[in-house]
C-alpha cells in the first residue's frame, strides 16, 4: 500500500509547506519544578496509591522473602508465579519454606501453560524500577526473565519496590535514565489494581487485570 | 446508519424528552466537571502544563510528514510493521488481509475510537470474524447493539439497572443483579476466556513516539494490556495526527489527558509498546502491525485554521462541559465523535453535506475552549464551518452544500438596510407599525418563535424618540 503512503505524505507536505507552522517553545519547567523531599516522596506514593486500593507491605532486604510468604499464607493464596532466573527469584525460592503457597516458575513460553495461567494462578511477583511521587505509579519493565503477563493475569500482583528508587515525576524518570536511547519491548506504569467506572461511574476493582496490587517496600 | 437518517435536530429533540437519559447524563457530567476542577485547582500548574501540552501537539503538527516517516522508520527497525490507509475502506482491507493470513476467527479489541470511525466490528463480522469489545463500557454497548455515547465512557447513557437487565438478557450464565462489583466480575469471567483464546488483538493508540517507535496506550481496566499482549498478533490503528516527536513529550500529554478525561492523576496502566516478542521473550505478540489512517485528515491539515482540529488528544472534556452535549447526550449526534470536538471533526471528515448541521449544535458559549487541555479554538472553527457550509469553496468537502437562496436574500436585505439611512428608517418605521401584527407562524420567524416568545416591537422607533428630545439624526 505504498501508493497511499506516498499520497498521504505528499498531501501533508504540500499542506504544511503552503502554510508552515511555528510552534511555541516547549517549556518543561512545570515538570522540572515538581519536587518532593526524600521522605515526602514515599509518603505521597503511598497516599496516592492507597486512594486507588493499592496495599503496602513494609519489609527489609533480609526479611522480604519470609514476609511475602507469611503475607500470602495469611491471605490463603494457593500459589505464586515468579521468575526463576532473576536474582529475586533465586532469593525467593531458596528462602521459601515448606507449607507455603506453591511457587510456580514462569520458565517457558506462555503457550505452554496459557490455560493454567488464566485459570489457576492466584498471585504473581515482579520487581520494579522504582516509583513516581507525582502520580503514585510503579515503573515496570518486563524482561525475558520476568515476562509481561506476570503483572497482569494473576488475581494478585506483588511488586517489589526498593525504598530508595523513587522519582518525582514520570518525566524525571525517563530523562534521567535516558529511556529514549533504547526502549524495551514493553514499558509500563502501574498505579493500582485494575479498575473500571464504566457502570454508572461506580468504581469497581479487578475488571480484567489484577484485583489486588500489593507493593512490597524493601528498605 | 443510513445517511438519510442523520438528523441532529430530530434526534436531539427526542433525547430531550427522555427523562431517564437526561438524568443519567446530568449525574455523570456534573461529577466529571467537579472532579476535573479539583485536578487542575493549581492555576499556575494548569497554565504551565497546558501551554506545554499545546506546544507538544503544535510542534508535532509543524513536522507532521517528517515525524510520520521517522515513526515508520523506527517502528520498522523495532519489528513493528507499518501500513498506510488513505480511507477507512483501505484500513479495513488492511486489517482483514492480516486476519485472513493468520486465519483469525476471534478478535479481542481494546478501546479504539479510530476503529469506531472505521466501523471495523461490523465490517469483520460480515466476513465471519467475531470481534469482541473488551473495554467494559464498549462491551456493554456492543451487547446492546448500540454506539458509544461518549468517547471515554461509552456506556454513560445507561444506568446500573439498565445494564443489569442487559446482562441478564444477553449473557448465558448471568444472574440478575444490580451490584456493580458482581456485574463487573461477570464481565471479567466472560472476557478472560476470550483473551486466552483470541487470535488477534486490536487496539487504538493514544500517542505514537517518532523518536523511539513506541505506541502509548492509557487505560484502567487491563483489557488494553490483555489485547496487546496475549493474542499472537496485535494490530494497532491510529489517526495520523497521533504522533509526537520525542519520548519526553509523552508525560505532559498523558497528564493532561487523564486528568481532563476522568479526573485521575494517571490511569491505572500506561502501556508503552516498542516491539513484538523478541528472541527469548516468553510472551507478547509475535507480530505487531500499525495502521496509520488518513480519512480526510490530510485535507484538514492543509488549512491553517482547521488544522488545529488535529491537536486533539481525545480526552472528551469538551463533551463533559458542553451545555448542548450534556443535555442531549452522545447518540443524538449519530457519529463516532460527539460533542464539540465531534461537531468540528465529523463535518471535516465526512463532509458538510452529511454533517453540516453539527457546527450549529453549539451555543458558542466557549466552555469547551476554556477547558481544552491543548487549547483548540473549537468555537472559532465552529463558526468557520458554519460559513463554509453556505459558501462554495474547496477547504472542506461539501462546502456550500447548505447554501439557501432565502437565507442569502435575508442577509443581503439586512446589509442593504443597514447601509442606507433611508432604507433603515423606512424598515424600522414599518416594523413599529406592523411588526406586532405579524403572525408567529410566518416562515423563518417560526423557527425562532416555536420555542421562544416573539419580541414586542415598540410602537415608535428609537430615532423618533431621540428626535423628540431634540437629538438630530446624523
Amino acid at each position: 500500500m505504498s501508493e497511499s503512503r506516498n499520497a498521504i505524505l505528499g498531501k501533508l507536505r504540500a499542506g504544511r509547506d503552503a502554510h508552515p507552522l511555528t510552534p511555541p517553545e516547549s517549556d518543561f519547567a512545570v515538570l522540572r519544578n515538581k519536587r518532593w523531599d526524600g521522605a515526602e516522596r514515599l509518603e505521597r506514593i503511598k497516599r496516592m496509591m492507597e486512594a486507588v486500593h493499592t496495599e503496602f507491605l513494609e519489609t527489609t532486604e533480609a526479611d522480604w522473602p519470609a514476609d511475602v510468604q507469611a503475607f500470602l499464607t495469611a491471605q490463603g493464596t494457593r500459589n505464586l508465579l515468579f521468575g526463576p532466573a532473576t536474582e529475586v527469584g533465586a532469593r525467593l525460592s531458596s528462602a521459601w519454606t515448606d507449607g507455603g503457597p506453591e511457587l510456580i516458575p514462569y520458565a517457558d513460553r506462555v503457550e505452554t501453560f496459557k490455560e493454567r495461567l488464566f485459570d489457576g494462578i492466584d498471585a504473581g511477583i515482579t520487581t520494579t524500577l522504582g516509583a513516581i511521587a507525582d502520580t503514585g505509579s510503579l515503573i515496570v519493565w518486563p524482561t525475558p526473565e520476568e515476562p509481561r503477563l506476570m503483572s497482569l493475569v494473576p488475581h494478585m500482583h506483588l511488586a517489589l519496590l526498593r525504598a530508595d528508587a523513587l522519582y518525582d515525576t514520570f518525566w524525571q524518570a525517563m530523562t534521567e535514565n535516558r529511556w529514549a536511547d533504547g526502549m524495551p519491548t514493553n514499558a509500563l506504569l502501574i498505579s493500582g489494581p485494575s479498575k473500571t467506572a464504566d457502570i454508572e461511574q461506580t468504581l469497581a476493582y479487578g475488571v480484567h487485570g489484577p484485583k489486588r496490587l500489593v507493593v512490597v517496600i524493601v528498605r | 446508519m443510513g445517511e438519510s437518517s442523520i438528523n441532529f435536530a430530530k434526534a436531539s429533540s427526542a433525547a430531550l424528552q427522555d427523562q431517564q437519559l437526561r438524568g443519567n447524563f446530568r449525574r455523570a457530567m456534573d461529577g466529571l466537571m467537579s472532579k476535573r476542577a479539583v485536578q487542575f485547582a493549581d492555576t499556575a500548574e494548569w497554565n504551565g502544563v497546558r501551554a506545554l501540552g499545546a506546544s507538544v501537539r503544535l510542534r508535532a503538527l509543524s513536522k507532521l510528514p517528517e515525524l510520520l516517516e521517522k515513526l515508520e522508520a523506527n517502528c520498522t527497525r523495532n519489528g513493528i510493521q507499518v501500513h498506510w490507509a488513505a480511507t477507512t475502506d483501505e484500513a479495513n482491507a488492511i486489517v482483514l488481509s492480516i486476519m485472513q493470513r493468520v486465519n483469525a476467527k476471534l478478535v479481542v479489541k481494546g478501546k479504539s475510537m479510530v476503529s469506531e470511525e472505521m466501523h471495523l466490528n461490523a465490517f469483520l463480522e460480515k466476513r465471519g470474524i467475531e470481534c469482541l469489545e473488551s473495554d467494559l463500557g464498549e462491551y456493554i454497548v456492543q451487547l446492546d447493539e448500540a454506539m458509544p455515547s461518549h468517547i471515554i465512557m461509552p456506556a454513560i447513557h445507561m444506568n446500573t439497572k439498565q445494564i443489569a437487565h442487559l446482562f441478564k438478557q444477553k449473557i448465558k450464565e448471568a444472574e440478575y443483579t444490580e451490584d456493580v462489583a458482581q456485574l463487573t466480575d461477570l464481565a471479567r469471567r466472560v472476557l478472560r476466556k476470550k483473551f486466552a483464546t483470541a487470535d488477534v488483538g486490536v487496539s487504538g493508540v493514544n500517542m505514537a513516539v517518532a523518536e523511539t517507535g513506541t505506541l502509548c496506550l492509557v487505560e484502567n481496566e487491563g483489557n488494553g494490556r490483555m489485547s496487546t499482549t496475549v493474542p499472537p498478533v496485535h494490530i494497532a490503528v491510529m489517526g495520523l495526527e497521533k504522533v509526537v516527536e520525542k519520548l519526553e513529550d509523552v508525560p505532559p500529554v498523558i497528564s493532561l489527558l487523564t486528568r481532563s478525561a476522568t479526573a485521575q492523576p494517571i490511569t491505572t496502566y500506561v502501556n508503552m509498546i516498542s516491539s513484538p516478542r523478541k528472541e527469548g521473550e516468553k510472551d507478547g505478540p509475535d507480530e505487531i502491525h500499525l495502521v496509520i489512517l488518513d480519512n480526510g485528515r490530510s485535507g484538514i491539515y492543509a488549512d491553517e485554521e482547521l488544522r488545529n482540529t488535529l491537536r486533539c488528544i481525545r480526552c472528551g472534556a469538551c463533551m463533559n462541559h458542553c451545555p448542548v452535549y450534556t443535555k442531549v447526550g452522545g447518540h443524538a449526534y449519530q457519529a463516532p465523535y460527539p460533542g464539540p470536538i465531534g461537531s468540528i471533526l465529523m463535518p471535516q471528515v465526512e463532509g458538510l453535506e452529511k454533517r453540516g448541521e453539527l457546527p450549529h449544535a453549539c451555543t458558542m458559549c466557549n466552555a469547551c475552549v476554556e477547558i481544552c487541555p491543548v487549547k483548540i479554538p473549537i468555537v472559532e472553527i465552529m463558526g468557520r464551518l458554519r460559513s463554509e457550509a453556505v459558501h462554495p469553496g474547496d477547504a472542506v468537502r461539501g462546502a456550500g452544500s447548505h447554501a439557501s437562496k432565502a437565507e442569502a436574500m435575508v442577509w443581503k436585505g439586512w446589509s442593504m438596510t443597514y447601509a442606507s439611512p433611508l432604507a433603515y428608517q423606512f424598515a424600522t418605521a414599518l416594523l413599529a407599525k406592523l411588526g406586532n401584527a405579524a403572525p408567529t407562524s410566518l416562515p423563518l420567524l417560526k423557527e425562532w418563535t416555536n420555542v421562544r416568545t416573539k419580541p414586542r416591537f415598540a410602537n415608535r422607533t428609537l430615532h423618533a424618540l431621540a428626535r423628540e428630545k431634540g437629538i438630530p439624526d446624523v
